[in-house]
C-alpha cells in the first residue's frame, strides 16, 4: 500500500513538474471539438450527436496518457526498481490506473464545461454526466494500464496502444453515450436506461481492475 | 505422439460424415421457415459457426491461464491456434451474416442486430492478436503477452455481448423464437448434427495447425542437430514455434501464485 | 571450477551468499550467458571479467532477480533462484548500466522514492547521510537530468546501497568515472561484511579489490 502511494506519489509530482499528459489532453480536446464542430457542420448538438461527441473526444484525449503513463518506468528504470524492491509489483499497476483516472477526471473538469460551452444552450445536464464519466475514466484507466505495459514493452508501442485499446472500449462508449445520450437532450436531461449503463460502466471497471491486478505480475517478469 | 497423429484424420472423417449427413438434413428433412423460406437455411451454417469461435475464444482465454501458471509452452501454442482458428470462424460468421441480411432485409450490414454487430467488434479486436505477437521479439515473453491478451479477450467476449445486446432496444425475430416459442424438432436435430459436425471441424483444424507446428519444431530442432554450426536466418514470426515437447525441462515454474 | 571459500575478514561463515550451479541464459537461440558455476562467501567480492557481450551483465541481472535463468540453479542469500526470487526482493542492491532514477526529480526525491519503495524507516537521516559520502549535498536538490554523467552514477550508488542490501551488484560502476567519483563511489560500496559482485572489462584495478574471480567468454 505504501508503494502504491509512492509510485502514485512520484507520477504526479513529475506530472506537475512537466505537464507531459494533461496540458496535451486538454488542448487535444478543444482542437477536437473545434474539429467535430465544422466536420459535422453544427454550432449547437444534442442526444446522441452531442454524447458520441463527448465520448470519443475523451476516448481519443485518453491514448495520450495511457500512451505515455509507463514511458518514463521503460525508459528510466521503474519497472527494475520495483522488482528490486520488496514492493508487491500489482501495486503498480493499481497507482497506474489511478495515475491515468486522476489525470481523465482531471481532464473532464476541462473538457466538458468547454463542451457545454461550446456546444450546449444550458449547463443543466452536466451534474448528472458526472457519474457516468467518472465510472468511464476509471474503466479506461484500467485497461489503459494494461494495454500500456503490453505495449510499452513491445517494439510497436505507439502503434499498439491504440490497436489494442480502441475495440476494447467499445463497451465502455456503448454504456457512457446510452447513458449520456437521454441527459443531453435538447428538451432538459432525460433517465432512460441511466441505472443499467451505470451497472455495466461498473461492471467493465470491475473486470478489468480484477484482471489487471491478476496479470501484472506476469507481464513485468523477465 | 502416435495417438496424436492417428486422432487428426479420426476427427476430420467424424468431420466430413456429420458435416455431410448434416447439410443433407438441412436440404432435405428441416422444413422451410414459414417467415424466411429458403435462406433461413443458412441458419444451420451460421449459427453453429459462431457459437464454436465464440468458444474457441473463451477455451483460449482458458489456456492462456494455464500458460502463465505453468509456463508451458504448448499451452501457448493451443491458445494461438484456438483463436487463429476462431479467428477463421468469425470471418466466415460475418459472412453468412451479412449473406443472411442481405437476403432477409435487402441489405449486406444492418447495424440492429447484437450479434453480428457483436461479432465484428471482437473480430476487430481478435485482429490484433497478430500484431501484439509480431512486435515482442522475445519469444517467451511473446507467449507471455499473448496469454494476457487471450484472458483480456476472453473476459471482453461476454462483457461485449451484454453490451452491444443492451444497445439494441429492437431486436430482430430470432429464428429460435418461432410462434411455438420453440424451434420445431425436426430443425432442432438438423441444428445439433450441424453443430457437431462444425465442432468436430473446428477441433480437427486445430490439431492440423498444432500438428504441423509440431512438426516445423521438430524438424528444426533436427536440423540443428545435424548440422550445429549452420545457423539458420533468423525470422520473426507472430506464430509460437515452440511447443515444450523439447524443452520440458523448463516446463516448472513453481514460484507462481494462482490467478 | 567453484573455489573454495577464503576470506581472511569473514570468520567462519555459516552458508555462502552466493552459489551458482551451471547457471545458464538464452535468448530464444541466441545464448545470452554460458553456464557457469561458482562459490562466493558471505563478505568477499567476486569480480566477473570478459569482453562486451560475454554475459556478464546478464549474470549480473538475473543475480539481482532482474532476469529469470533459462537452465541452471543459483542460491542467492540462501534463496533459490529462479524458484525463491521473492526472497531477495529488497535485500539485493543492483547498480547497472541505466542509473535507475527519474529525470524529473531531484537527487533526494528519488532516493526519499526508493526508499518508500524498500519501506524504509528515518530514510531521511539515511539519505542525508549517504549524499554526505557522496559529496551530493550541493546538488541535491537539482533534478537529475541537470546532473552529469559522474554526479548521476554517484547517485545511482547511493540509490544501490539505500536500504543497506546484504548483496551488491554492481555492472561496470566505475566506467567513465573521473577519479574523485571512483574514489567516492568506493566509499559508498565498501562496508565489511557484504558480499558483493562487481562487473568490469578493467581486470587490473578489479584483481586488487576481489577475492576471486569469474571469466566469462
Amino acid at each position: 500500500m505504501s508503494g502504491l502511494l509512492a509510485i502514485l506519489g512520484k507520477d504526479l509530482r513529475i506530472e506537475l513538474r512537466a505537464w507531459r499528459s494533461l496540458a496535451p489532453m486538454a488542448l487535444f480536446s478543444a482542437t477536437v471539438f473545434v474539429i467535430f464542430r465544422f466536420a459535422l457542420d453544427r454550432e449547437r448538438l444534442e442526444g446522441g450527436i452531442a454524447a458520441g461527441v463527448l465520448v470519443t473526444t475523451l476516448l481519443f484525449a485518453s491514448l495520450l496518457a495511457i500512451n505515455r503513463i509507463f514511458i518514463s518506468e521503460r525508459e528510466e528504470g521503474g519497472f527494475d526498481l520495483i522488482r528490486l524492491s520488496p514492493c508487491d509489483p500489482s501495486m503498480m499497476f493499481l497507482a497506474k490506473t489511478a495515475a491515468l483516472t486522476i489525470y481523465l477526471i482531471l481532464l473532464e473538469l476541462i473538457a466538458v464545461p468547454l463542451f457545454a460551452l461550446f456546444f450546449l444552450d444550458s449547463a443543466e445536464a452536466l451534474p448528472a454526466l458526472a457519474p457516468v464519466l467518472v465510472l468511464a475514466a476509471l474503466g479506461l484507466a484500467a485497461v489503459g494500464a494494461l494495454i500500456s505495459t503490453i505495449a510499452t514493452m513491445s517494439s510497436a508501442r505507439d502503434l499498439l496502444a491504440p490497436l489494442l485499446l480502441l475495440p476494447l472500449s467499445i463497451p465502455l462508449v456503448i454504456a457512457a453515450a446510452g447513458a449520456a445520450s437521454p441527459v443531453l437532450e435538447a428538451g432538459g436531461p432525460g433517465f432512460e436506461r441511466y441505472g443499467t449503463w451505470l451497472a455495466v460502466l461498473g461492471l467493465y471497471d470491475v473486470i478489468f481492475c480484477a484482471i489487471g491486478f491478476a496479470v501484472f505480475d506476469y507481464l513485468l517478469d523477465e | 505422439m502416435k495417438a496424436r497423429l492417428t486422432s487428426a484424420p479420426t476427427l476430420v472423417t467424424a468431420a466430413a460424415v456429420v458435416i455431410t449427413a448434416g447439410f443433407g438434413m438441412v436440404f432435405f428433412y428441416a422444413p422451410l421457415d414459414a417467415d424466411q423460406g429458403f435462406i433461413q437455411k443458412i441458419f444451420y451454417l451460421h449459427v453453429p459457426l459462431a457459437i464454436w469461435a465464440l468458444l474457441g475464444f473463451i477455451i483460449a482465454g482458458i489456456y492462456g491461464i494455464k500458460y502463465l501458471r505453468t509456463n508451458d509452452p504448448a499451452h501457448d501454442a493451443r491458445s494461438y491456434v484456438l483463436i487463429h482458428q476462431s479467428v477463421i470462424f468469425a470471418t466466415t460468421v460475418l459472412i453468412t451474416g451479412s449473406i443472411w441480411a442481405k437476403a432477409a432485409w435487402g441489405k449486406w450490414w444492418i447495424w440492429d442486430e447484437p450479434t453480428l454487430v457483436s461479432f465484428l467488434i471482437i473480430f476487430l479486436l481478435y485482429a490484433t492478436y497478430y500484431p501484439l505477437r509480431y512486435s515482442i521479439e522475445d519469444r517467451e515473453r511473446q507467449a507471455r503477452y499473448a496469454s494476457v491478451f487471450a484472458i483480456v479477450a476472453g473476459a471482453f467476449v461476454p462483457l461485449n455481448f451484454m453490451a452491444v445486446r443492451l444497445a439494441e432496444s429492437l431486436i430482430h425475430p430470432r429464428t429460435f423464437a418461432t410462434a411455438e416459442g420453440g424451434l420445431p424438432g425436426s430443425m432442432a436435430l438438423t441444428f445439433l448434427v450441424c453443430f457437431i459436425g462444425l465442432g468436430l471441424m473446428f477441433f480437427a483444424l486445430i490439431k492440423f495447425e498444432l500438428e504441423a507446428k509440431r512438426t516445423a519444431a521438430e524438424l528444426s530442432r533436427l536440423e540443428r542437430q545435424l548440422a550445429p554450426d549452420y545457423e539458420a536466418p533468423y525470422r520473426r514470426t507472430a506464430a509460437p514455434t515452440d511447443l515444450g515437447a523439447s524443452v520440458s525441462m523448463e516446463a516448472d515454474r513453481p514460484d507462481r501464485g494462482s490467478l | 571450477m567453484s573455489l573454495p571459500a577464503q576470506s581472511d575478514t569473514a570468520g567462519g561463515s555459516p552458508a555462502p551468499a552466493l552459489i551458482l550451479d551451471g547457471l545458464r541464459r538464452d535468448f530464444g537461440d541466441r545464448p545470452g550467458l554460458p553456464p557457469v558455476d561458482a562459490t562466493v562467501a558471505a563478505g568477499e567480492t567476486l569480480a566477473v571479467l570478459g569482453p562486451n557481450g560475454s554475459g556478464k551483465s546478464t549474470l549480473l541481472r538475473i543475480l539481482a532477480g532482474l532476469l529469470r535463468p533459462s537452465h541452471g540453479a543459483a542460491r542467492v542469500l540462501d534463496a533459490e533462484i529462479p524458484k525463491e526470487t521473492w526472497k531477495i526482493r529488497g535485500r539485493v542492491g543492483y547498480l547497472g548500466h541505466e542509473p535507475l532514477l527519474y529525470r524529473d526529480l531531484s537527487a533526494r526525491e528519488n532516493l526519499a522514492f526508493a526508499a518508500r519503495l524498500h519501506g524504509l524507516d528515518d530514510a531521511e537521516a539515511k539519505i542525508e547521510r549517504l549524499l554526505g559520502d557522496a559529496a551530493l549535498e550541493a546538488v541535491a536538490e537539482r533534478r537529475v537530468i541537470e546532473l552529469s554523467a559522474g554526479l548521476t552514477q554517484r547517485v545511482a550508488a547511493c540509490r544501490a546501497v539505500l536500504h543497506d542490501p546484504d548483496l551488491l551488484v554492481l555492472d561496470e560502476p566505475e566506467a567513465n568515472l573521473d577519479d574523485e567519483s571512483r574514489e567516492r563511489l568506493e566509499k559508498i560500496f565498501s562496508r565489511s561484511g557484504r558480499t558483493r559482485v562487481i562487473a568490469s572489462h578493467d581486470r587490473d584495478r578489479l584483481r586488487s579489490i576481489s577475492d576471486q574471480t569469474l571469466e566469462l567468454g
